[in-house]
Order: C-alpha cells, then structure tokens, then sequence
C-alpha cells in the first residue's frame, strides 16, 4: 500500500488530451505511458479519486483511474473487433435470458423483473432474444448478433472498453445496454443482475459483511463503467440554449 | 429513459458526496475541479423551458450515476475498515481463540 505522496491534484490541457498533475508530477499509466483523457469532465472526476485518499492509496476504490488505465495500455492487447466480439458473445449465458425452473416464487420473480427489459431490448433494437430454463441458456439468432456488433461498432476504443467491463461486472449485455441507453439506472441494473441474491436474502438474511459488501462494490464498479462510457462518447462541444429575457 | 426522481435531491446528494471525498487541508470543497464543474453543469442545463429537454436528463443520468459512484466507494470503504480492515489473524491469537497456546520449539519447525 503506498502513501499519498502528493499534496495537490490539479488538471491542465496537454496536447493529446487533459493529464492530471500530482503537485508537479504528471500522472503516468502502468505502463509508464502519459496519462491522457479525452473528456475534461473525466479527468476531473478521475483528479477527485486521487484527491480522496487520504493517508493511504487505495488502489481497489479508484474505478475510474483503473479504466482510463485500461483503456490507455490495453493490456489485453485486444482489437476492437476482439472487445465487441468478446461482448455481444455474453449474449450466450446472459442472466436475465438464463431462467430457473424451481423455486417457483423465484421462477416468477425472474420472469416479472427480467422480461420487462428483455421486451425492452428486443424492441430497442429490434431483435429476437427471448428467454430459456434450459441449462444451454437461450438460443440467440445469428441476425441478432449481428444487429448488437453493428451497434457497439459505432462506439471508439475507449468507450468499448467500458462497455466491455460493464458486461462483465453486470453478467448481461442486455442489463449493460439498459444504463448505456439510460433506460435504467445503475441502482436497478445492478438489483436485477442480483435478482438472485435479492431473493436469496429476502428468504434467509441479509449478511452486511458479504452482501452489502459485494452490493457496493458491484454499484461502484458499474457506476464507474456506465460513467466513464458516457464521458468517452460524448462530444465535448456545450451547446448553447437561447436565454429567455 | 430511466426513473430518477427529482434533479435538486440528485445535485445535492452529489454536492454532499463530494463535501465527503474532497477538501485536503486548506482548501475547501468548494474550490475543487468537481464542485465547480457540477454546480456549472447543472447551472448551464437551467434556462430551458421544454419539460423533455433531452440534455437535461442526459445530464442529470450522468449527475445520478456519479453520485451513485461516490455514494458506493464510500459505504463499500466503510465496510470494508468495519470487517476486513483489520487484516488476518496471526496463528498465535488463531489458536488463542479456542484457548490453546502454540508450542515452543527452540529449534524451529520440524
């Protein structure tokens, strides 16, 4: 664990983008790469994670730094066809498509929460989904695969990147669709992937060290992801509204 | 779009999150890049007079979801300082807790 070593974090303007200072060090990537964002708002934000700590550098609370990090040393060294790809195939086990049989409160519960947004994908994106109780999950037409890689293909680099770890945190495209689309807020995508759980917990308990741990974790990485999607996409240009005198 | 209640309860829930996260010694929360740019944002998505401004509620998702962000880091670090701050237990106060003390072996282990 590393000390804060810093006392201020400020943001200025260089030439591929805003870099965040730390007194008069310029925050580097892992890979010792200048750390460069394309949003100001971003930057701010990812300036505040670094503001926040305290005596210590926690590195597991500062989601934003981490996925602009991603973003900037892609790692995975993966292409941009790989990500969407790699997304549109958790399609395949996608948990609001993945029913259960018994028990049948639960069975309902699954059926009354989830095929809402999967009615609501399906004519979004003017695709066939469904839903299965089978244990290979649903059966997703090729056309339809199609239809979501055409989608994510108009997004750049950074905001996939984002995309992509929302899918994995969330364990559904269709939930991770639902807060990029801004059809439903992080707070209900993350209750409906947890749907689950949420039953599990009205039945037997609620243990605050594991489960409202693993809730807040879980918001905090999906507020992140859908936040850091939202800043990458969007043009930076402030349109002005004509004032009313 | 999504349910997010009122926009006021929203900028002040985040105004109070950022009140939480920021302000190092001597320089107020007020003064920070992330004050000013909220307060600034929502200031600027003000004057309009249509009810479904669609910036509006861009902006105000983007408001909910950062607000849901600091809200989740901080009550997850809580949580975390509450049950695993205090990291593992060493094998002496392991087997103390059951009443047992470890042998001494003044050649090591075995």
């Amino acid at each position: 664990e590393r000390k804060r070593f810093y006392q201020n974090v400020s943001i200025s303007q260089g030439e591929g983008g805003f870099e965040i200072n730390l007194d008069h060090r310029k925050l580097k990537t892992p890979q010792a790469k200048l750390f460069t964002v394309p949003s100001e708002a971003l930057a701010i934000a990812v300036a505040t994670e670094w503001d926040s700590q305290k005596d210590t550098i926690k590195f597991y609370t500062m989601h934003l730094t981490t996925l602009c990090n991603t973003a900037l040393d892609n790692p995975t060294q993966r292409s941009k066809m790989q990500l969407i790809r790699a997304a549109v195939k958790f399609l395949e086990t996608d948990t609001v498509c993945y029913r259960v049989e018994e028990p049948p409160a639960l069975a309902e519960l699954q059926k009354n929460e989830w095929d809402p947004i999967v009615a609501w994908a399906e004519e979004r994106y003017n695709v066939a989904i469904g839903s299965s109780t089978s244990i290979l999950g649903p059966n997703i037409p090729a056309s339809t695969k199609d239809t979501f890689v055409s989608h994510l293909a108009s997004y750049n680099m950074w905001a996939l990147q984002g995309i992509e770890y929302i899918i994995t945190q969330l364990k559904s495209l269709i939930l991770s669709m639902g807060v990029i689309d801004r059809h439903i807020t992080v707070e209900k995508a993350v209750l409906l992937s947890r749907l689950e759980e949420e039953y599990q917990i009205q039945r037997w308990g609620n243990v605050e060290w594991a489960h409202d741990y693993d809730l807040c974790e879980l918001r905090a990485r999906a507020a992140a992801g859908t936040l850091f999607v939202h800043l990458c996409s969007e043009s930076s240009t402030v349109k002005h509204k004509l004032l009313q005198d | 779009m999504a349910a997010l209640g009122s926009p006021l309860r929203t900028l002040r829930g985040l105004l109070r999150e950022l009140r939480h996260a920021g302000g190092r010694a001597g320089r107020p929360y007020r003064d920070t890049p992330a004050y000013q740019h909220v307060i600034a944002a929502f200031r600027a998505n003000r004057v309009t007079s249509e009810q479904l401004c669609r910036a509006q509620q861009e902006l105000h998702f983007q408001a909910a979801t950062y607000l849901c962000l600091l809200r989740s880091v901080r009550e997850h670090e809580a949580l975390h300082q509450e049950y695993h701050g205090r990291g593992e237990r060493s094998p002496e106060e392991v087997a103390g807790l059951v009443g047992f003390r470890l042998p001494q072996q003044p050649g090591g282990k075995g």
